[in-house]
């Protein structure tokens, strides 16, 4: 049983409100940090911790921290990102919903070390149900004294509210997340600057994924360097991962970063192996922006090492023969799936979610989607392949934001794992036609129709 | 501060974007802009066209920028070395987004207003191909009427923002927007019915395509077919300095005076654009100047015009000997006039 840092208390019942929570210890970071610690100090053990974002580009926490800018004299404010929309990802609304006040601590602390004295946390509107929980959590917090003025007769004030998007992927991206806080459209902003130095209405921002934050009262509680024991060099401490697919026990798994690909996916504490005894086809480690991985690829890297839950082990073999931990959307594909079909319907989201601001992303994005409609619908072409290929390459690196980037990415990952599967679609339009065409015929047994005749 | 662009140095203010320096510099180093309009804050950075490569950031830090750079929202750094033509990955990316704008872009330049003066004309000239690898339905939009003065063109919009920033910036109340989003998002008007602001007209003058085109000149005549001449008049709500088109005595249609970049030295009122269409209106200030490459060119006379004569072979209209011998119809001899003729011209034989 590896250790639990956000989901030890999980179980107790009644953990929502704040009395039990209270009562199991919490709110002790808050106390500690205000009593003991300066904002300067409390900086500096998440710095030691080696925390990382956890909201999917994995930038250390305190190092983002360490760069607001607080000689400007502004208003500093943090925000927290619970605009989770990435497909496969569910596990910051496991968290806000099962154990807010987590969420709350974090916040209150967090907000001591940047000096903020009002802070948000933006909450995707399909949230609403726990929009409200965590309204509930932050009134309660206010009624014990934890958030208001002069909090725990520190003299430290803060404010905190959440604010409901109206259901964008876009408002995910830090920027944008600003300006739809701000009350406009949810466009991403050009960078820089960054919000470290203008951000939340120009001010110097920290905008943090929940689960990042949820992480800091323990840390605080047991110091930075405990955290960084835990997990495998830079991948420090625990993460959720939400697995989802065919797999016996789908759902939220706080695991010890370091973990191997092979002990997650098959022990019993955790995945329990495939739902059924179909094999493993493929497996997308970070939520849908992140490139699959084909099965000869999940258990040993390119150069047959284990492959581990952590950022470097994920990401061994750059694009070729890697992928990323990303937000820890752990989706696994027996082979009844269709490479080309989830392809597409990623494809899908991403066409509909791209906010229209540049050019590569807004035309590029519908263009690879109404391809690959096509050839899943077994009106491709030979030379769509390629063509995916180049107009995914002439997103990647030249949008505003990185959603671009996560369009083209899987994608990209798809064709060069999964070329043949593409081909079969395009040359046996009638096998297809049906949509059932890996249940009753797994690809492995018509591979030969589309491999290399060699003479 | 110096900036090298494409091998040529310039001393610029800091502060400075790289395409402000660029344009300092002139010529070639120009990357073209869809988006950016120096007269509006906050342009630039959306379509994606004016990517330059960093391959020097600056003199305190040498390290080149992994991605291409927006030039039109990149500040200059000192030392800062930038490839614009010069670098193949900029043309590529130049390319792509021009392959980007054209897909759903409807193509109909024969029946568009814009034509002629057209900057995404100007972009796939340079930067496009003539073969198209989109095969899709193109993108459509319902037809939107905003107005008495101003016609939408939704399907030719390549979302720049710009008439949306003119509306924020010059008018009081901006009562058109940006609606839904990705590849659907579209110029709007949302509660109000019509774009009837005094100063509204100018987003006629800064939409790069012809997209948001002028009702009052609508279908009357191609651009080129017009003279345009510099003009002013006495305006209680703007400069009153602008540019007349002309027919013989007609005046078509009243624009800015737009600079080489194509941007408007000042914005005019609506008054001065659309209700003044009179000669006695106006004090006529003289021919503008235009681009040579351009195809306003075409049919203006106020520059001197050379014969142009092509150094041919003599004769060669007469075509080889052997040819005219075989045409030639033999129950039908050459006259006496017709060798003489020929000899006269040089054929002996």
């Amino acid at each position: 049983m590896s250790q639990k840092i956000l989901l030890d208390k999980i179980n107790i019942p009644g953990i929502k409100t704040y009395e039990v929570y209270r009562q199991n210890g919490g709110y002790a970071s808050v106390e500690k940090a205000l009593k003991t610690l300066t904002p300067d100090e409390v900086v500096e053990e998440v710095k030691t911790s080696g925390l990382r974002g956890r909201g999917g580009a994995g930038f250390p926490a305190g190092m983002k921290w360490s760069f607001i800018d607080k000689k400007s004299g502004k208003p500093r404010h943090l925000v927290c990102n619970a605009d989770e929309s990435e497909p496969g990802t569910f596990k910051d609304r496991y968290l806000m919903e099962f154990i807010p006040h987590l969420l709350i601590e974090g916040m209150i602390t967090s907000s001591y070390a940047l000096g903020a004295n009002l802070s948000y946390i933006y909450i995707r509107g399909e949230y609403m149900w726990v929009y409200k929980i965590l309204e509930r959590a932050i009134n309660e917090a206010k009624a014990a004294g934890f958030l208001g003025k002069n909090i725990l007769g520190s003299g430290y004030d803060l404010e905190l509210y959440v604010h409901c998007g109206a259901g964008a992927y876009i408002c995910g991206e830090e920027t944008a997340l600003i300006e739809s806080l701000e009350g406009k459209r949810g466009n991403p902003r050009i960078k820089p600057p960054f919000p470290a130095i203008s951000g939340l209405w120009a001010n110097p921002t920290v905008v943090n994924n929940v689960e990042t934050i949820a992480a800091v009262p323990w840390i605080i509680n047991n110091t930075g360097a405990e955290y960084a024991k835990i997990g495998i060099g830079r991948s420090t401490g625990t993460k959720l991962i939400s697995a989802s697919g065919h797999i016996k026990n789908p759902g939220v798994y706080e695991i010890e970063l370091g973990l191997s690909v092979y002990e997650f996916m098959n022990s019993d504490e955790y995945l329990g192996g495939m739902s059924s005894d179909r094999p493993l086809k493929a497996f997308v480690p970070g939520g849908s922006s992140v490139p699959v991985l084909p099965a000869h690829l999940i258990y040993k890297t390119a150069n047959g090492e284990d492959r581990l839950m952590s950022y470097e082990s994920l990401s061994d073999g750059g694009f070729a023969t890697g992928s990323m931990l990303g937000s820890g959307g752990f989706i696994v594909y027996n082979d009844t799936s269709c490479i080309v079909r989830n392809t597409w319907n990623f494809s899908r989201f991403y066409h509909h979610e791209s906010c229209g601001q540049c050019s590569p992303c807004r035309e590029g994005t519908g263009w690879m989607e109404k391809v690959l409609h096509r050839i899943e619908n077994g009106h491709g072409r030979e030379e769509d392949i390629d063509l995916l290929l180049s107009i995914q390459s002439k997103i990647e690196g030249n949008t505003i934001c990185p959603l671009g980037d996560a369009a083209a990415w899987p994608v990209a990952a798809a064709i060069r794992h999964f070329r043949e599967e593409f081909e079969y679609h395009i040359r046996f339009p009638e096998k297809i036609k049906n949509r059932d065409h890996f249940v009753a015929e797994p690809f492995e047994k018509v591979k030969h129709l589309v491999s290399k005749v060699i003479v | 501060m110096k900036v090298t662009i494409d091998g040529q140095s310039i001393e610029v203010e800091p502060g400075t974007t790289i395409l402000q320096a660029a344009r300092m510099i002139g010529g070639e180093v120009v990357p073209p802009a869809m988006c950016y309009y120096s007269k509006l804050k906050g342009s630039g950075g959306k379509c994606r066209c004016c990517l330059v490569e960093v391959a020097k950031g600056s003199e305190a830090d040498p390290r080149p920028m992994p991605k291409l750079m927006a030039s039109c929202v990149t500040g200059c750094m000192d030392g800062m070395e930038v490839n614009s033509k010069s670098s193949p990955r900029v043309q590529e990316a130049r390319k792509s987004v021009t392959e980007f704008l054209l897909i759903n872009h409807p193509l109909d330049c024969p029946v568009c207003d814009q034509a002629g003066e057209c900057d995404l004309q100007n972009l796939s000239f340079e930067h496009g191909k003539s073969e198209t690898r989109f095969i899709e339905e193109k993108r459509t939009f319902e037809p939107e009427n905003i107005g008495p003065n101003i016609q939408l063109h939704m399907n030719r919009c390549i979302l720049c923002y710009r008439c949306v920033m003119v509306a924020d910036q010059l008018t009081d109340d901006r009562v058109h927007g940006v609606m839904d989003r990705g590849d659907h998002s579209n110029i709007s008007t949302c509660i109000s019915k019509a774009v009837d602001n005094e100063f509204s007209g100018n987003m006629i003058d800064v939409c790069p395509v012809g997209a948001l085109t002028d009702k009052t000149f609508r279908f009357k005549s191609r651009v080129w077919f017009s003279k345009p001449y510099n003009a002013h008049r006495n305006c209680p709500t703007c400069s009153g300095k602008t540019t007349v088109w002309m027919f013989g005595d007609e005046i078509q249609r009243v624009t800015g005076r737009k600079d080489e970049y194509h941007e408007v030295d000042e914005f005019i009122c609506n008054g001065c654009r659309f209700d003044h269409k009179d000669i006695a209106d106006w004090t006529i200030e003289g021919p503008r100047a235009f681009e040579k490459d351009s195809v306003i060119n075409q049919n203006k006379y106020n520059r001197k015009l050379q014969k142009v004569e092509i150094a041919t072979e003599e004769n060669i209209l007469l075509g080889r000997e052997e040819d005219r011998k075989k045409i030639s119809m033999v129950e039908i001899p050459l006259t006496e006039e017709d060798i003489i003729n020929q000899k006269s011209l040089g054929n002996n034989g």
